[in-house]
């Protein structure tokens, strides 16, 4: 059973907008800043070639969390033979699959 | 309003944070035995960390009137030694006896290779052959599709397994469904960074309903808030949802499904004031 907010579409961006705001300025100047850096970077790091493929469904209606969250996932169901590492990295590298098949 | 927290590793919080979650509402936590956030080198230091659970750490929450229980397991970040893990399981049955002791967990799946899958599964026998409630940690960010799906594949593999014992924690949008969908209960778990935010806890709420879904704060040595779920109460008051629906997601619920271990009671009155606000 769904519990939809009761807040109407202008009070729930009366409410948050200004947050998100924020957020999109954030990623903006995050961007700047890798480019500063080395413009061409973002294109040899999987994570920053996940990360530009969520932006573009960002403009797209409707799922885009979902979205968004099957794009920075690995999608494999096999275990891993080994331990490679500990900790996770946010997002899946199927480039490097992609390479390897 | 009063709130349960089942998700908080208070071994790695300050006595000021139980403070603070007893003022704002705080009346119970469960505590998962977890990763201590480096390896621990034999079953031993396990054995002496599962008496902080179940014997001080109790009574560090008793100081600010919460109700402390705790659940036994080998973690998932270690589990792929399975050496250690075959000398931590055995160590385990013992302490399921201890009063606050609610079931097996947190048990599952860290980057999903096949010894944590053999641990995992030793985990739910264990937790059948003693007929304990199960809590299952499902793997952070990109690792949490195919964790969860296999972590729930292998549940499915018990056939005796009743799924309303079981809460699948850390769900998230997209691992939601297919743990709600095979009938066990799912755990949102706050987290500044790595889990979801209270406001896409509420989110959730909103597109899949409160049944079978409890709210944590699962706060522990990293970047995390013991306050986390007064902050998810504050969001949902923040749309106008009712305070009958918050209520149910963060006391009723945890309630109905912990109580299920016939150990988690709430003390005498805290239910009757949490009900009538």
């Amino acid at each position: 059973m769904r519990t939809p907010s009761p807040l109407s579409p202008k009070e729930l961006v009366d409410e948050y907008f200004i947050e998100n705001r924020t957020k999109i300025l954030e990623i903006a100047a995050f961007l700047d800043r890798l480019d500063r850096a080395d413009p061409s970077y973002a294109a040899r790091d999987f994570r920053m070639k996940a990360f530009t493929e969520a932006l573009s469904a960002l403009t797209r209606k409707g799922m885009r969390l979902d979205v968004i969250q099957m794009l920075l996932s690995d999608p494999t169901t096999t275990p891993l033979e080994s331990l490679d590492r500990k900790s996770a990295l946010g997002a899946y590298d199927r480039w490097s699959q992609e390479a390897r098949s | 309003m009063r709130y349960i927290d089942h998700h908080a590793h208070m071994v790695s919080r300050t006595t000021d944070d139980y403070q603070q979650m007893s003022l704002s509402g705080c009346v119970a936590v469960t505590e998962p035995a977890f990763w201590a956030g480096w390896d621990r080198s034999r079953a031993e230091g396990f054995e002496d960390y599962f008496r902080q659970l179940t014997d001080f750490e109790p009574k560090r929450a008793a100081q600010f009137h919460i109700q402390h229980y705790a659940w036994m397991a080998m973690n998932p970040k270690e589990s792929d030694d399975r050496e250690l893990s075959r000398e931590v399981l055995k160590r385990i049955p013992k302490f399921l006896d201890k009063p606050t002791v609610l079931g097996i967990g947190e048990i599952g799946l860290n980057r999903v290779t096949k010894n944590e899958v053999d641990t995992y599964t030793e985990q739910v026998e264990l937790a059948l052959a003693h007929k304990q409630l199960i809590l299952i940690h499902t793997p952070h960010l990109e690792d949490k599709l195919k964790g969860t799906k296999i972590s729930v594949e292998v549940l499915r593999s018990f056939p005796t397994l009743e799924p309303g014992r079981v809460l699948v924690d850390h769900a998230e949008e997209h691992t939601l469904e297919m743990i709600l969908d095979q009938g066990y209960w799912a755990g949102l778990t706050l987290y500044p960074q790595t889990k979801v935010s209270a406001q896409r806890a509420a989110d959730i709420v909103e597109r899949f309903g409160p049944d079978r879904i409890c709210i944590a704060g699962a706060c522990d040595w990293g970047p995390s808030d013991p306050l986390a779920v007064p902050r998810f109460i504050m969001e949902m008051r923040r749309r106008k949802h009712t305070e009958e629906l918050i209520h149910r997601l963060v006391f009723e619920n945890p309630v109905q499904f912990l109580s299920q271990s016939g150990r988690f009671k709430i003390r005498p009155g805290v239910e009757v004031e949490a009900s009538v606000r």
